[in-house]
């Protein structure tokens, strides 16, 4: 019965993770852990997600029929 | 530009860029695609023989499914190890070139629902309802075939080729590959296609939310949502894309419910709009869109349609499962053997081929292949499941559509999809009608499906608002309850929000492409963040498809009816130019002899493309001859004559100006088309007595330090691999 159960957590944390993944969430994760490998300081996350928006201003993606 | 000599072979001297060993196929992989190919066998062979009986719609979709494995498994396989011959020792632009912005390493899995997002939208959905007036099995038959042989392949190719060019665009490439007089045109191809193709999708919500004050407020509601969503992401929870895409899904729903008692808020006079209010509304729509910034609307409702997409598409695989709807309409239409649809113009061949881009061959994809994608991926091996992978799930929302527009009552089908001039409008002209053309359905049935959606049903053409009424009543049978109004506005916001979506990013792409090929003589206008420039361009593309659209709604013979088959033929032209540059590449490269791959679609393509194009501009027939036609309304003008369904003398004018429009943008598309086949075939002579290749833009192999897997899951040994990789400190 816990096997089914871990079975079911692990596919939901998939899930969770595959979500936040497509939805850029896990953009701020990422850099938290580039700041912690290269010892830098983060900037507030609010900063982040600005300059993260802003700069993909440009980068329109066309979406198709 | 860097030309480099491409290496013998374009490999490095990395060890994994060894082709793999072949093994011994396993009993149980034999057992297994063995299984497949015998589902899909039986799937097929019921398709062939059934006719007049019973067929469950689920035959289709076994068919479809057992024949994308096999394909993927086989023959996507043998296009990435053979003939591109995908190097994972070699490094990715993401990987060379990561900046943070647009290149940057993603996992394959996202990028895969990224460049799935991009490609799919109203597309898929729209053009096999409209070619259901062929019968099922023509529109099934070439999303399968079409999509193995052509689509899929053309949108792997480009990724690939792409890819090793640093993420260089469609034009780009076929500009330093092939030349200058042939990138010249395809820019312009590009351009000129993408603003007929922002019409025809605005002209598809414009003809579903037309008279229909609940689609009108739904829809509406869409865009103070957004805002909100955008708000919220920028001030209020910065980065929290789930929580507030989860509230927008929400209150998503519950302006879908609200819509429903628009009666009772008083609203359903204010928001009963006509189809010239609706073009005004969407031509402000588009033009604020385009210049407000990104995060405020386009991103957020980005989102929301991202997931409502994906949402939709499981559910309505499942709920197909669970309803296991038999198919109303025949195999083959008389319409098809004569050519005299009144969905749309034209015989079987081409017009199938043509109605049908998006889910089969779409030639659209290249430009994505070739933006975004590329610059993302993160194993070279990766563009088997990003291109081919993603188009195949594009051809499943095809084939679903199919089936939705497939199992209607076919009486209903064609009072919904044939132009108001000649159906009359009501359920009993329309029965007129329909019985005039051999199909006998009673009036009362058309009046009951209109009460069980709470919608005018007659002449509701441009396809989503059949597949809405498919969706409903599949969802119904699937899922119980009397929800069936619900389900069908459901699926009219589903397919509306993605379609504004592509109106705003594709207006805006445009802008930028306006901006960046003025910008080369007007230095100002090409800065993007010169306001005066941007109103400026945003206006003229806004302009342009705003124009189409308005032709489109008041046109006498039906916006669809004369649009869509320019659309199609558009589309597929451009996957021409997608198709000629990948195989001039592969000869450049000295794989002349794999060249077939892409040329069989190559060729498929330009023989449909030219026929198509050579009836709609040479052809005698008024309903196929955009000019034939225009001469069939001047003469009767003259001679002071009104031809139905025109029924003024201004109509008249109309269709002769229409028609006439049309047909030289027709015959410019394919000269376009032509110029660019015949620079590439220089080209490719010139290669080949170059003794087999010749030097190309490719940038330079660098050596690859990740370790990936190539598909979806990954294998035992590519697990071993990245343990490997793991235990090794950096």
């Amino acid at each position: 019965m816990s096997g089914v159960l871990t079975r079911v957590r692990r596919a939901a944390r998939g899930v969770r993770w595959y979500a936040r993944a497509l939805a850029g969430e896990t953009a701020w994760d990422d850099y938290l852990a580039r700041c912690a490998a290269h010892g830098h300081d983060p900037v507030p996350r609010r900063e982040f997600e600005r300059a993260r928006t802003d700069a993909l201003a440009g980068a329109v993606r066309s979406r198709c029929c | 530009m860097s030309t480099t000599p491409s290496p013998p072979g374009g490999q490095t001297s990395h060890p994994a860029a060894a082709p793999p060993a072949r093994r011994r196929p396993s009993a149980r992989g034999v057992a297994v695609w063995t299984a497949v190919s015998l589902v899909g066998a039986v799937a097929w062979t019921v398709l062939a023989v059934s006719r007049g009986e019973e067929v469950s719609a689920l035959w289709i979709l076994f068919a479809a499914l057992a024949s994308y494995a096999i394909a993927y498994r086989f023959y996507a396989r043998f296009i990435a190890t053979r003939v591109l011959r995908v190097d994972d020792g070699r490094a990715t632009p993401a990987e060379r070139l990561e900046n943070g912005v647009d290149y940057e390493v993603t996992d394959r899995r996202v990028l895969f629902g990224h460049h799935f997002a991009a490609i799919a939208g109203a597309g898929p959905l729209v053009g096999p309802v409209l070619a259901a007036q062929m019968g099922y099995l023509p529109g099934t038959i070439w999303i399968v075939v079409g999509v193995i042989f052509a689509g899929a392949v053309q949108d792997m190719t480009v990724l690939f080729f792409s890819m090793r060019r640093d993420g260089k665009s469609l034009g780009q490439m076929v500009r330093e590959e092939i030349g200058p007089v042939g990138g010249a045109a395809a820019l312009v191809a590009v351009f000129a296609i993408m603003i007929i193709i922002l019409a025809v999708l605005a002209l598809i919500v414009v003809n579903a939310l037309a008279e229909s004050p609940w689609g009108v407020f739904s829809i509406a509601l869409t865009v103070p949502i957004a805002l909100f969503m955008g708000v919220y992401l920028r001030t209020i929870r910065p980065g929290r894309v789930l929580e507030a895409t989860g509230i927008g899904v929400v209150l998503l729903l519950a302006a879908i419910i609200g819509g429903g008692y628009v009666e009772q808020l008083g609203l359903a006079e204010s928001l009963t709009l006509s189809k010239e209010s609706l073009v005004v509304a969407l031509v402000v729509y588009g033009f604020v869109a385009s210049v407000l910034p990104v995060w405020l609307l386009l991103t957020p409702r980005d989102y929301l349609s991202t997931f409502m997409k994906v949402g939709v598409i499981v559910l309505l695989a499942a709920a197909l499962l669970l309803a296991r709807p038999v198919l109303a309409n025949d195999a083959i239409t008389t319409f098809a053997r004569e050519g005299n649809g009144p969905v749309f113009a034209g015989s079987l061949f081409p017009f199938v081929f043509i109605t049908i881009a998006c889910g089969a061959l779409s030639g659209f994809h290249a430009l994505i292949s070739s933006g975004t994608s590329p610059k993302m991926i993160q194993k070279e091996s990766q563009v088997r499941l990003i291109g081919y992978g993603g188009m195949l799930m594009e051809s499943f929302v095809a084939i679903s559509a199919l089936i939705a527009a497939s199992v209607i009552d076919q009486g209903v089908y064609f009072a919904m999809n044939s132009p108001a001039g000649a159906t009359g409008g009501t359920p009993e002209s329309a029965a007129e009608f329909l019985a005039g053309i051999g199909i006998s359905t009673p009036p009362e049935t058309i009046t009951a499906t209109a009460a069980a959606v709470e919608e005018d049903i007659v002449s509701r053409t441009g396809g989503a608002p059949t597949l809405a009424l498919g969706i409903a009543q599949i969802f119904n049978t699937a899922f119980g309850g009397a929800l069936t109004a619900f389900w069908y506005h459901f699926a009219i916001m589903f397919e509306a929000l993605f379609i504004l979506t592509a109106v705003d990013a594709g207006t805006r792409v445009g802008r930028f492409m306006l901006q960046d090929t003025v910008g080369n003589v007007w230095k100002r206008f090409g800065d993007l963040s010169w306001r005066p420039g941007t109103y400026l361009a945003s206006a003229v593309v806004v302009g342009a498809w705003g124009w189409f659209l308005w032709t489109g709604v008041t046109d006498p013979l039906g916006g669809v009816n004369q649009l869509f088959p320019l659309f199609g033929i558009a589309n597929q032209l451009l996957a021409a130019i997608a198709l000629t540059l990948v195989t001039t590449l592969l000869v450049k490269h000295g794989r002349a002899k794999w060249a077939w791959v892409p040329g069989v679609a190559l060729v498929w393509d330009l023989v449909v493309t030219m026929t198509a194009s050579w009836q709609k501009v040479f052809s005698d027939v008024p309903a196929l001859g955009y000019f034939a036609q225009a001469d069939r309304y001047r003469d009767a003008r003259d001679a002071g004559e009104l031809l139905a369904p025109a029924t003024t003398p201004e109509q008249m004018d109309q269709v002769v100006t229409n028609s006439t429009v049309n047909g030289f943008l027709q015959a410019a598309f394919a000269l376009l088309v032509v110029v660019v086949v015949l620079n590439a075939a220089v080209v490719v002579a010139r290669a080949l007595r170059a003794g087999g290749s010749l030097p190309t833009g490719e940038a330079p192999a660098v050596p690859s330090r990740i370790v990936a897997p190539s598909g979806l899951f990954p294998t035992a040994e590519e697990k071993r691999a990245a343990a490997a990789q793991e235990a090794v400190p950096r």
